[in-house]
């Protein structure tokens, strides 16, 4: 359709042909694949890509957000009212422990000084809003509005006001990648609060969790409280994490299959807290310096590794 | 070029800003946050299917690398997950379209149904194969949408390439 005084459509000069074109993308692509899945190491590609992609992105997701602003400015004055009633209740019925806090911490600090224990780490961190859902089906992950500019790093744990809702995995700029702990495999080491056992709990990608290679006679029970146990010098120790709903039996196998739900709102939307790194835990002692017939302990310190490794 | 293989109507060449303003405006209804919702069809496979039919010398696989590494980083998925679906998708839409654009198009989307279905599960067989969670069924509904789409989307897309109509007789074309 050209005009009568443009030049004829080159037919001869069509580059190379499409399928040695496609080969060669076909390659690049699967190289890059592999690259990113096993090596981690196409991030500066990645973060350069989200400066450009990340605004527009944003600018994308204001319909929705500007929704969701227009249904809670017109949720009406009773809800509102309600709502604040009932915060003062929780305030009020929280009072007694929270008062006492600073008195316990001041005694429990003392009391680790007489028995010469190591203090307690202080959790900080910077509370950041959640911006939305990555868009990736395969996994569960979500997008903060904090990045490298808030000095966020990667392997940071997430929490929200109940427990523990993820681990930031990548950094850009002004934005940050959190983990579910829903996402499959997942790892948060874990210690149940009733028996003070350790163990690791993994993520199904179903919104559950499991807590795997526990033995079929184990001591717990639905109900169970699951809280970090700190071993793996990511997550401070101490903050829920799951509750045990459901536990099979089978003597066929030998370990029993036991699966939580999480305590933190993790699929809802709102604001969660990026806790500051921890400071690094003490060198290992030399192996042959460990309690003999540890076996279970050292099984348990590997897979913590895993965990914290995972977020790096 | 004509909009259907029986339309008497000719149409003017595509702009090619218009085609990089059509794949900008299927990114960005990808950023949407309803691309949760079960069946929501992934716009810029659409749409690149769609340009890499009408405009193959135009729109090709290296096209399809760029909106698939966009698309990568903007999903958090694995990079090269989409740049490789896009490419074999640009690769087959292209080497298909002289074959498709003789049919009505009710039977172009039925050919095109094949293209994207493949695109969204050489997608999850990727990510299966290297230990991802199975998205559910409802991941495999958005190419249906999609090629439900194909008939209103052609239409939309050819709009600005219609000329108006001539009512002269004496026109030498």
């Amino acid at each position: 359709m050209a005009g009568i005084d443009h030049a004829p459509p080159p037919f001869f000069k069509q580059g190379p042909a499409p399928l040695a074109l496609l080969t060669f993308y076909l390659a690049v692509s699967l190289a890059i694949f592999v690259v990113d899945l096993r090596f981690q190491s196409l991030e500066l590609l990645r973060q350069s890509i989200a400066l450009v992609v990340d605004p527009v992105q944003r600018v994308a997701q204001t319909p929705g957000s500007l929704v969701d602003y227009a249904a809670s400015y017109l949720q009406g004055m009773r809800a509102l009212q309600q709502e604040s009633n009932e915060l003062k209740h929780t305030q009020l019925t929280t009072a007694p422990n929270l008062q006492r806090l600073a008195q316990l911490e001041v005694e429990n600090e003392r009391l680790r000084k007489l028995l010469s224990v190591k203090e307690r780490e202080k959790a900080n961190g910077q509370v950041t809003q959640i911006l939305y859902t990555a868009r990736d089906p395969f996994s569960r992950k979500i997008i903060v509005d904090k990045g490298q500019q808030a000095g966020i790093t990667a392997g940071q744990p997430a929490i929200d006001e109940t427990g523990v809702v993820g681990q930031v995995t990548r950094v850009f700029p002004f934005s940050a990648e959190i983990t579910l702990i829903t996402d499959k495999d997942q790892v948060v080491p874990v210690q149940i609060v009733r028996s003070g056992q350790r163990s690791v709990v993994f993520g199904l990608g179903n919104g559950q969790l499991e807590l795997r290679y526990m033995p079929a006679n184990a001591d717990i029970q639905v109900d169970d409280v699951l809280v970090t146990s700190g071993l793996d010098g990511i997550y401070l120790p101490g903050f829920p994490v799951a509750r045990v709903v459901n536990i099979e039996r089978d003597n066929a196998y030998s370990f029993a299959r036991i699966f939580c739900v999480p305590i933190a709102g993790v699929e809802n939307f709102g604001e969660v807290m990026v806790l500051d790194a921890r400071q690094p835990l003490p060198p290992a002692p030399p192996a042959s310096a460990g309690r003999p017939g540890s076996s279970d302990q050292t099984g348990l310190r590997g897979r913590s590794k895993k965990a914290a490794s995972k977020g790096n | 070029m004509q909009p259907t293989f029986s339309s008497s109507r000719i149409l003017q060449p595509v702009r090619p800003w218009f085609i990089v303003f059509s794949l900008i405006g299927a990114a960005l209804l990808n950023f949407l946050p309803t691309a949760h919702w079960p069946g929501v069809p992934d716009w810029v496979a659409l749409v690149l299917c769609f340009w890499c039919i009408r405009e193959f010398r135009r729109v090709g696989m290296g096209w399809a690398f760029v909106l698939g590494l966009l698309m990568d980083v903007a999903d958090g998925a694995v990079l090269g997950q989409h740049c490789f679906a896009y490419v074999l998708l640009a690769y087959a839409a292209s080497s298909l379209s002289r074959r498709i654009l003789w049919f009505p198009l009710v039977q172009q989307a039925l050919q095109v149904l094949p293209l994207l279905v493949a695109t969204q599960v050489l997608q999850a067989l990727m990510r299966l194969a290297v230990g991802a969670d199975f998205p559910g069924w409802g991941y495999f509904i958005g190419p249906v949408v999609a090629t439900l789409l194909w008939i209103p989307l052609t239409f939309i897309l050819l709009l600005p390439q219609y000329r108006p109509v001539e009512q002269d007789p004496n026109r030498p074309i």
